[in-house]
């Protein structure tokens, strides 16, 4: 992915050249040019054209922003009822995900979801212990991290 | 315009303020360190970061100048405050602290028996 960036750039830059006009007009003419010849020559890119791992990373961002409202929301309901009722607990999550990068995306991704926070990484990074304000929610919230985070994550790094 | 700018800014003032005050509640309410750092992580860095944003919006929309410091701050809230909820956990955890008494499931208690075992 960063070789395509990188390619992209320098097309733009050899765009600039070729019009002797280093204007940043020129430079983003050059760079949409870049972007259809990486387009045309995407078969010669061992990895995808770069364009759906950046759209990945929004969605990514928008998932984390919504998280973020709704653990909030979460919080609000337990901390402002009238009687703390919450069942805590510590449930292990077994994750598909493999670099360490990811691993600190997805850790960070629970701990602003609602009602789940890490505890801690196994030291083979497959396992993250996670503690939940509810464990009557701890299913759902497997599920959601399995379906819709690791899905965006792994999205992202393709 | 003005107007609305006025009325997005200062209600994102006041859901940060309104949610640094659940936060400090949160702290003050629930029964252990594992269930009082759920509050402070989420609920704060929410906070921290309407609030920002809402300063953010005043300087822009209002006055005309674009504080570019602002938005970093952001980002860097946003990127070390769940880390931060993560350290603290991890730390209270290895020291011993006991989990609530109404806790249900605890499954990294079982892994720590092993390695010590071994």
């Amino acid at each position: 992915m960063a070789i395509q960036i990188l390619l992209n750039f320098l097309i733009a830059c050899i765009w600039m050249f070729l019009q002797s006009d280093t204007s940043t007009a020129a430079f983003l003419t050059g760079y949409f040019l870049g972007l259809l010849i990486i387009f045309a020559m995407r078969r010669a890119f061992s990895r995808r054209y770069y364009v759906y791992n950046i759209f990945a990373a929004f969605s990514l961002l928008a998932i984390f922003i919504k998280e973020l409202l709704l653990a909030n929301l979460s919080v609000l309901k337990v901390v402002l009822a009238p009687k703390i009722k919450a069942s805590p607990g510590i449930f292990a999550y077994e994750t598909n995900l493999e670099k360490p990068w990811e691993i600190t995306v997805l850790s960070n991704l629970i701990t602003l979801t609602p009602g789940t926070l890490v505890v801690e990484v196994s030291d083979d990074n497959k396992i993250l212990y996670i503690h939940a304000m509810d464990m009557d929610d701890a299913d759902k919230a497997r599920e959601d991290i399995r379906n819709s985070f690791e899905k965006a994550i792994m999205e992202v790094s393709r | 315009m003005t107007e609305i700018s006025k009325f997005i800014v200062g209600f994102l003032v006041l859901q940060g303020a309104f949610l640094s005050l659940a936060a400090a509640i949160g702290v003050l309410r629930l029964p252990d360190p594992y269930t009082r750092n759920h509050a402070a992580s989420k609920s704060a860095t929410l906070g921290v970061l309407s609030l920002l944003l809402g300063v953010f919006l005043y300087f822009w929309l209002l006055k005309g100048e674009i504080n570019s410091k602002i938005i970093l701050g952001i980002i860097f809230v946003f990127i070390t405050s769940p880390v931060a909820g993560h350290l603290i956990m991890r730390a209270a955890y290895n020291i011993g602290i006991p989990l609530w008494k109404h806790s249900v499931q605890d499954d990294l208690k079982e892994k720590k028996r092993k390695e010590s075992r071994e």
